[in-house]
């Protein structure tokens, strides 16, 4: 690890305050931003740690929804009985997630913060025009099996490694950002992470010295949830394609479908046209095919991800099918 | 006042180098050699201690992190005189070959029966809300962050159940 300076902040304003300036970073659970730091993919000259600025909570909103602070570890929101009961679709893409010690450390900002696992990205050795603009992108013509289908670029085709933010996207929840002129600002987690576009380098919408607060979901909805994840071994690997569902039926069709995809792009996927063409439909494997279709519509493989196009199709046919027997 | 961190019940400083990652100042500054550096990135699980209670890569967390905290390493849970009844029984259940995972799995599997008997879901559980029962399906999704090169697992999970079986969980 290259040399930083280590300040430990006791308040949200001293964080706040620590992490102005070009290469200052807030550290929380660290286990994905010490990782980074012993490969030097990143190098901060300054660390806040920000782990006792008391951001911890779960609570009830007043609207019958639920607030889970920055700082609560995805240990202590995968078992919070509200998100076991009310938004169960959470607690499942958390739990399959890594591994029990890492979730144990892991918490909500962070984890929204992750980074991509792109092994160009993660190699200080190869061009990656998101760790160093203008360097060029290895994984377009190399090794790209984690890689993009949908939204990516000629300059990046990583994608967003992680499962609680396919979930908290399907759920419509908010995420809750603080700054240096103590303006707040409320963000939908579905806007949250960003294409990667001309930028690469920019993973989110966070600015320089802003911090995550918390994440608030919306009043529970009912109905099933589901979130399933393929990937290449039972545990503790990265999605090849996961879907966070949340279905309700009455009389026999769609009165809700709210999906997200991860494994596919640089952010949780979401296309309200999937719920606009389910909504009052009777379920059947033509409809499924049709979301198939706009989801996948301009979906492009580089490859080695050729697979992933058709294994996104039967997963979403898999998850429909399964969640329209649940709610039947 | 210096800055301390409570490491099997006695408090030592924090290291000046922020730097220092838990499982340093374990193993170079304390000798507390028991805890194991593998991948040094969090992929194995050699590494795992338990902090106020919860288990934690220690090469993913710094030292300075840990102002106040409690950590319990292999060396604080028994000793080879008075072993923990983990540790007792994975030398019963022959639970390792060459042993360098072994402190990591025992510190693992020790908290992971606690979050057993809590009530916690893992993937593996069929609800989210049920009783959970140690069976070898829990077991192997919740210590799949505990990785053996020598494949003793079979041994492991028979360790751990044995376990499991004795405490009720």
């Amino acid at each position: 690890m290259r040399p930083f300076q280590y300040d430990r902040a006791r308040t949200l304003t001293d964080a706040v305050q620590i992490t102005q300036g070009e290469d200052a970073m807030a550290i929380a659970g660290g286990t994905n931003l010490l990782d980074l730091m012993k490969l030097q993919v990143e190098t901060p000259g300054k660390l806040a740690d920000i782990n006792r600025v008391g951001l911890g909570e779960i609570a009830d909103t007043e609207d019958g929804g639920l607030r889970i602070g920055a700082l609560a570890t995805n240990t202590a929101t995968a078992v919070h009985p509200r998100v076991r009961a009310d938004y169960p679709v959470l607690s499942r893409a958390i739990l399959a997630g890594a591994t029990q010690q890492l979730r144990n450390k892991a918490t909500t900002g962070g984890n929204l913060c992750q980074r991509t696992r792109c092994y160009y990205f993660m190699n200080i050795d190869q061009p990656c025009n998101k760790r160093e603009p203008g360097s060029g992108c290895g994984a377009l013509d190399g090794i790209a099996k984690l890689h993009a289908v949908l939204g990516a670029s000629g300059e990046c085709i990583a994608t967003y490694p992680g499962d609680m933010a396919v979930a908290l996207s399907a759920l419509d929840a908010s995420v809750e950002i603080t700054g240096s002129d103590v303006t707040e600002r409320t963000v939908p987690v579905r806007d949250f992470h960003c294409l990667p576009s001309d930028t690469p380098w920019r993973d989110n919408v966070l600015e320089p010295g802003e911090i995550i607060t918390a994440v608030t979901l919306p009043a529970p909805v009912g109905g099933t949830q589901l979130y399933r994840k393929v990937r290449e071994r039972s545990s503790y690997a990265f999605a090849l394609v996961s879907v966070a569902a949340i279905v309700e039926m009455k009389d026999g069709v769609f009165t809700r479908a709210d999906l997200s995809f991860g494994g596919l792009a640089h952010k949780p996927w979401h296309d309200p046209r999937i719920a606009q063409a389910l909504v009052g439909n009777a379920p059947s494997a033509q409809l499924f095919d049709r979301a198939a279709d706009i989801l996948l519509e301009e979906a492009q493989g580089h490859g080695e991800n050729d697979f992933k196009i058709p294994l996104a199709r039967r997963t979403l046919h898999a998850v429909l099918e399964q969640a329209s027997e649940d709610a039947a | 006042m210096a800055e301390t961190i409570s490491i099997n019940g006695t408090a030592h400083p924090i290291p000046d180098d922020p730097r220092i990652t838990l499982l340093d100042f374990l193993r170079h500054d304390l000798r507390l050699t028991g805890t194991k550096k593998g991948c040094d990135h969090g992929q194995c699980g050699a590494c795992t201690v338990i902090v106020n209670g919860m288990r934690i890569n220690s090469c993913l967390t710094l030292a300075a992190m840990h102002e106040g905290d409690e950590v319990t390493t292999i060396e604080g849970l028994g000793t080879p005189d008075a072993p923990s009844p983990m540790q007792r029984a994975f030398l019963e259940n022959d639970g390792y070959q060459c042993g360098y995972c072994t402190p990591g799995q025992i510190c693992s599997a020790t908290a992971m029966l606690g979050e057993i008997t809590n009530g916690w879901p893992s993937d593996a559980s069929e609800t989210l809300d049920g009783p959970i029962e140690a069976t070898g399906d829990e077991i192997r999704e919740r210590m799949s962050g505990n990785l053996c090169r020598c494949g003793a697992y079979a041994n492991i999970v028979a360790a751990i159940r044995g376990v499991a079986a004795e405490e009720g969980a």
